[in-house]
């Protein structure tokens, strides 16, 4: 190598090369504070338009109120009408989604064959990755009829193929979080249960399943967190009518699709109505906050730890 | 009198030696695991069957070229699937700079500070907010306050919306392609002299830049779907006109719909003939989510071979 060659490798430039990298540091760094700026932008604009609607409507209409009619005449703002929506569809989901998301959890990481385990995964994951308003268009014109040949009540939009739906779109979820949390629990836990002569089956409603606890819960609260929030299955599917019942076969409005529907009919800025879609917001926001603050300090309860 | 020992009665309940009864339970349990894992499969089956049956026989080309209409014979899919090309490129574009540069700050350069945790708890809770709650605050700063920029409900707005719904999920991943690197290579650069900022540019990002590429593909496929932030941004139902190429910042400030948002509006009408035109709609977009999701295991598989 001559000296000239040398001379052209070592190029230090250090002052540029500091300055450049403070400047990358500072940028991304002002990237990254993108999310803590979208937290921050989500709590102002609920917040805001909130007490905008807190100043017009007192809050114990807003808690007692026994219609939701915020577009009426002569409106009423009961938003346990909306609740009630949503607690009907979403327990309807549940209810389908944590045993079928646990048991095939279970069954994937317990029992399947590695073969079988390789080409189901992938196939849970399209069912996870289908948009939800095509499970809305399911649940509205093959769910709906099916269920109505066995049903005679069952109204055209229903809180019932409604949920049924959703908890289809939501056990894939259940299922690979679950997964994790079992796959992480240690298999020697296993062989000693089997050194005490345990069968299969005792091993795993005895021994992982009470290890796995913390991930499965919060695998449960997560789907619930879903559940609450999923907004299309249930516009399309549930109806837009609502109603202060727990009866799954009639519609209902939830607060998501009450949202979508002062959306589609553009409501102008600083109106009664356009508050009603942030003070919506923010009682959703606060159920899905509470439920994830619960996950947290559940986790961190009852996680086991290993090694 | 004799009393039975209360040892050996506990001791009997304890120790239950009917195997075969024990085994057959057992089997039973397998089974009814292996049912609930197959149900949703059936479903999604099930699903994709009844859309391709009801939608095939709209398929044709003049679907692809046609705007809505009011008749559903000429109903077609045209300014949907121009709206989410447009609103996938842009949205794809700012999210992957914005989320790979925030992935990098946070593995490479700030990995301990205090700055560093609060936005990964952060990430962490962001994940769990309604999308429609993005959509909210979309219509309220990307639609009202920021008017002036986006124009209003525009794809623009819509783009931006999309990004920050999406973000975590970037970040989340390009933080992991960016674990996957070793450290000896991060080593080496410093070794020679190399600043931080040197070495991740030269050694561990085009390393790591096929796992991010994925994480965003994924991403975008999630993004792909998504109607009800759209719906509060504003995305509109009914679009006869496409957004102009040139200038693009016309494009960028003019209403926009996008695929799930025009499926939405057939399935909600009440007249069967539309019910069929929603179906048809289902299959592109399901055909698009494929296409994406096999980009993405593509590369993922590509990417594990270079790392053996």
């Amino acid at each position: 190598m001559t000296a000239n060659q040398r001379d052209n490798l070592f190029k230090p430039a250090r002052g540029f090369n500091k300055l450049s990298e403070r400047l990358v540091v500072f940028l991304f760094g002002l990237f990254a504070f993108i999310s803590i700026a979208t937290t921050a932008g989500i709590v102002l604009t609920l917040g805001f338009e909130t007490i905008n609607f807190f100043q017009k409507v007192p809050l114990w209409r807003f808690l007692t109120d026994t219609q939701w009619t915020p577009l009426f005449v002569n409106p009423q703002y009961g938003i346990f009408v909306l609740l009630s929506g949503t607690f009907l569809t979403s327990v309807i989901a549940i209810t389908v989604a944590l045993p079928i998301g646990l048991l095939s959890a279970i069954y994937l990481s317990e029992y399947a064959p590695a073969r079988v385990r390789r080409s189901i995964k992938p196939a849970l994951e399209v069912l996870a990755g289908v948009p939800s308003v095509v499970f809305g268009y399911f649940a509205l014109l093959f769910v709906t009829p099916l269920l109505q040949n066995f049903i005679p009540g069952l109204q055209g939009f229903n809180a019932l193929s409604a949920g049924l739906v959703m908890g289809i779109s939501i056990t894939p979820l259940v299922g690979s979080i679950s997964e994790d949390a079992i796959y992480s629990v240690p298999q020697s836990l296993r062989q000693g249960a089997y050194a005490m002569g345990c069968t299969k089956k005792e091993v795993v409603i005895g021994v992982v399943i009470p290890a796995a606890l913390s991930g499965i819960v919060a695998s449960f609260i997560l789907a619930i967190s879903r559940a609450v929030g999923e907004t299309m299955i249930v516009t399309v599917a549930a109806g837009q009518n609502p109603t202060l019942t727990l009866n799954p076969l009639v519609s209902v409005q939830t607060m998501t699709s009450f949202i979508v529907q002062v959306s589609l009919g553009d409501a102008p800025t600083g109106t009664l109505a356009y508050n009603t879609l942030f003070v919506v917001g923010t009682s959703l926001f606060l159920i899905t906050l509470l439920l994830n603050i619960f996950s947290f300090w559940f986790v961190r309860k009852f996680r086991e730890k290993y090694e | 009198m004799t009393t039975a020992d209360p040892m050996q009665e506990q001791v009997s309940t304890q120790f239950q030696t009917s195997l075969p009864k024990r085994y057959q339970q057992g089997n039973i349990f397998r089974i009814i695991s292996l049912i609930a894992t197959y149900i949703g499969l059936v479903v999604l089956a099930v699903l994709l069957i009844d859309v391709f049956i009801d939608g095939i026989s709209n398929l044709d080309w003049s679907f692809m070229t046609n705007y809505p209409s009011r008749k559903p014979e000429q109903a077609g899919f045209l300014s949907a699937w121009v709206g989410t090309i447009w609103l996938m490129v842009i949205t794809a574009i700012l999210s992957f700079v914005v989320g790979v540069g925030s992935g990098i700050f946070l593995e490479e350069f700030a990995a301990d500070t205090w700055y560093a945790k609060v936005i990964e708890v952060n990430i962490g809770n962001l994940a769990a907010v309604p999308s429609i709650i993005y959509g909210l605050l979309g219509l309220q700063a990307f639609v009202r306050v920021m008017q002036p920029l986006t124009g209003g409900r525009t794809v623009l707005a819509g783009s931006m919306t999309m990004s920050l719904l999406i973000l975590p999920i970037i970040i989340v991943a390009t933080r992991e392609a960016l674990r996957a690197v070793p450290d000896s290579l991060r080593q080496g650069g410093m070794a020679l002299g190399a600043t931080r900022w040197q070495v991740v540019r030269e050694q561990v990002f085009p390393l790591a830049f096929p796992g991010m590429l994925t994480g965003t593909i994924l991403a975008l496929s999630r993004a792909i779907g998504e109607t009800a932030p759209l719906i509060t941004v504003g995305a509109l139902t009914y679009i006869a006109f496409l957004p102009p190429t040139w200038p693009i910042w016309e494009g960028l400030r003019t209403p926009f719909t996008v695929m799930p948002i025009q499926i939405f509006n057939w399935v909600s009408r009440p007249q069967e003939e539309f019910h069929a035109v929603a179906a048809t709609g289902i299959i592109i977009l399901m055909v698009a989510l494929l296409l994406m999701n096999s980009l993405a295991i593509f590369l993922r598989n590509k990417f594990q071979k270079k790392l053996d």
